[in-house]
């Protein structure tokens, strides 16, 4: 089934009404994919939600990435939304700083965010303002450290035979 | 899209207290962590009142085995094996899913006869995995004689996989590319059988369950979740279509060529369990058909894509090649190089738009990995389904729904 809008359309659309929040827009393998502002994120997925046009209603993920090297954009959140109306997906991203990396909760729109979030907490330690329960979920409750982050090695940090210094990288 | 019913017009219970209840008749409840029902490792704690249940705490993660944590650490090929941990009822599905996730990413060309032949895997093992959640329904509302028969077939289906892969259960079948081999004309003969077969043993399933009074007495309204509420939810797959809403990613956004295929979508209309039962039965029949349409006009061709910087070498060029050895070695270690870039790509799988999303920044193992797991996304509606009903519709409510811990867990 194709898609009834085109990336440009949407981005164009999205642009008009939320201009400075919009920080950047891209399209890796035809995704379109915008970097908004951490604060207008809430806004911008409830405003999708009811824009007649967009009608972008389903959350299908929401997810964080660490990227430590990125001086006050060390944390990413990514959200993937789905119109089914229109068949038309689309990829949002908001970087935070490492010192206070906090988001607007999306519970309030999507019951489905609930445990998402939760689970992006406990493995970045990613803090959702607004949150009902932002508690641990797949970890243990004593965890003193979120695994996903970069710094958390998964095996022994001395091993060296799989280091890509070796392989030229 | 179908219609459906209004939030509103569902008389859900309002649960309070009842006058009869004297302080101290709350009970607390542990279902699970472990407890045949539950079907895996989930614990529920539950309020009740008499049968009744109140209120439910979930805890999860007891199968936790951190999968995106360690595919940071895996070459691509080598994150195959993960994925078959996720819904075990249905590996193949989510091998293929990572399959062509990362030939989106890479941007390989896969031959017609490849995207067949991966049809007919996959829906073999959309069929194991229905056949396996429906006949336990039917072993939690006490008819054990569907389960038994039909573990039968399910055996069928898996020595199929054993044929192209060598494995059962977690398969890793397939591979970046295509297939290990072509199928084996015991495959064919194998799969013939079973086609010829297994209708009329599926039929026998079905007259087991579907109409009798017993099995509909007990289903009918047992867990029930609204369109709205589960769209709210995330829900997607047949528990989704259980409730009115045709949302099928085989052709919202067809993949491995299922466009090139006629099936139908079944839909629901009260999301209860008897619905979803019914969903399941269904689709069954509709993979039957695809896979025999995909048997039928299976085009000629390689079950291989030509890319061998990513596809295995035989192993007798391997020995005698200069650049497929070459190849062997870098594909081995790890060392191909691979696009930077990120890519969602989903999949319908066993229980519904199975995603990955996969950002690269070029080295040996993907920068981030995110896996979109319907059943931890939709499990968390299951208090809400759940509350006001008895403890024993709970438990038909959990093994309709198809929670599988690996799935669940990560």
């Amino acid at each position: 089934m194709e898609s009834k809008l085109t990336n440009e359309a949407v981005a164009e659309r999205i642009k008009a009404q939320f201009g400075a929040s919009v920080l950047a827009v891209e399209m890796p393998y035809d995704m379109l994919t915008m970097e908004i502002a951490a604060e207008s994120v809430h806004d911008v997925i409830a405003w999708m939600k009811t824009d007649s046009v967009l009608e972008i209603g389903f959350l299908t993920l929401l997810g964080g990435v660490h990227y430590p090297n990125d001086k006050n954009r060390e944390f990413a959140m990514v959200y993937h939304l789905h119109s089914w109306s229109n068949n038309f997906r689309i990829r949002l991203k908001a970087f935070l700083p490492a010192e206070n990396p906090t988001i607007a909760t999306l519970t309030d729109l999507y019951d489905g965010a609930n445990w998402m979030e939760r689970e992006t907490y406990d493995f970045f330690g990613i803090q959702f303002e607004g949150h009902p329960n932002l508690v641990r979920i797949l970890n243990e409750d004593s965890m003193d450290y979120f695994p996903m982050r970069k710094e958390f090695h998964l095996e022994d940090a001395t091993r060296e035979d799989k280091d890509d210094r070796y392989f030229g990288r | 899209m179908s219609t459906f019913k209004e939030d509103s017009a569902y008389d859900m219970p309002r649960v309070g207290l009842s006058n009869e209840t004297i302080d101290g008749d709350i009970a607390t409840l542990n279902l699970g962590p472990t407890h045949p029902a539950t079907h895996g490792i989930f614990q529920n704690i539950l309020q009740v009142d008499g049968e009744k249940i109140l209120s439910s705490e979930q805890t999860v993660g007891y199968i936790h085995r951190a999968f995106e944590k360690l595919a940071e650490r895996r070459p691509y090929n080598q994150i195959t094996p993960i994925t078959d941990r996720l819904n075990y009822c249905s590996s193949p599905i989510n091998n293929m899913g990572w399959h062509m996730t990362v030939e989106k990413l890479i941007g390989a060309d896969i031959p017609k006869r490849v995207q067949y032949m991966r049809v007919i895997v996959m829906e073999l093992a959309r069929i194991a995995d229905h056949l396996i959640c429906n006949s336990v329904i039917g072993v939690d509302t006490g008819a054990l004689t569907g389960f038994t028969y039909l573990f039968q077939e399910r055996e069928k289906i898996y020595e199929l996989y054993e044929e192209i892969c060598g494995a059962r259960l977690t398969t890793n079948v397939g591979r970046i590319g295509g297939f290990e081999r072509d199928f084996s004309p015991e495959f064919h003969r194998k799969l013939n059988d079973f086609l010829r077969t297994f209708p009329k043993i599926f039929n026998e399933f079905n007259s087991l369950l579907s109409r009798n009074r017993i099995f509909m007495d007990r289903t009918r309204g047992a867990g029930p979740i609204s369109a709205e509420r589960a769209l709210n939810y995330g829900f997607v797959g047949p528990n989704l279509r259980a409730a009115g809403v045709d949302y099928d990613v085989r052709v919202m956004n067809p993949y491995s060529s299922y466009e090139d295929f006629d099936f139908a979508i079944p839909v629901g209309t009260d999301g209860d369990t008897y619905d979803r039962f019914m969903v399941r039965q269904e689709e069954i029949r509709q993979s039957l058909n695809i896979i025999e349409q995909a048997w039928k006009n299976m085009p000629e061709g390689s079950y291989k894509a030509d890319i061998p910087e990513f596809y295995l070498p035989p192993k007798e060029e391997v020995y005698n090649n200069m650049e497929a050895l070459i190849y062997h070695f870098k594909i081995v270690m790890g060392e191909t190089p691979i696009p930077a870039g990120e890519v969602y790509h989903s999949v319908e799988g066993g229980n519904g738009e199975l995603g990955f999303y996969l950002i690269s920044d070029g080295g040996r193992s993907p920068y981030r990995l995110q896996f979109r797991r319907p059943c931890f996304i939709y499990y968390q509606a299951y208090p809400e389904m759940i509350i006001g009903q008895t403890i024993s519709d709970a438990v038909l409510t959990m093994s309709s729904m198809n929670v599988i811990a690996g799935e669940l867990d990560a």
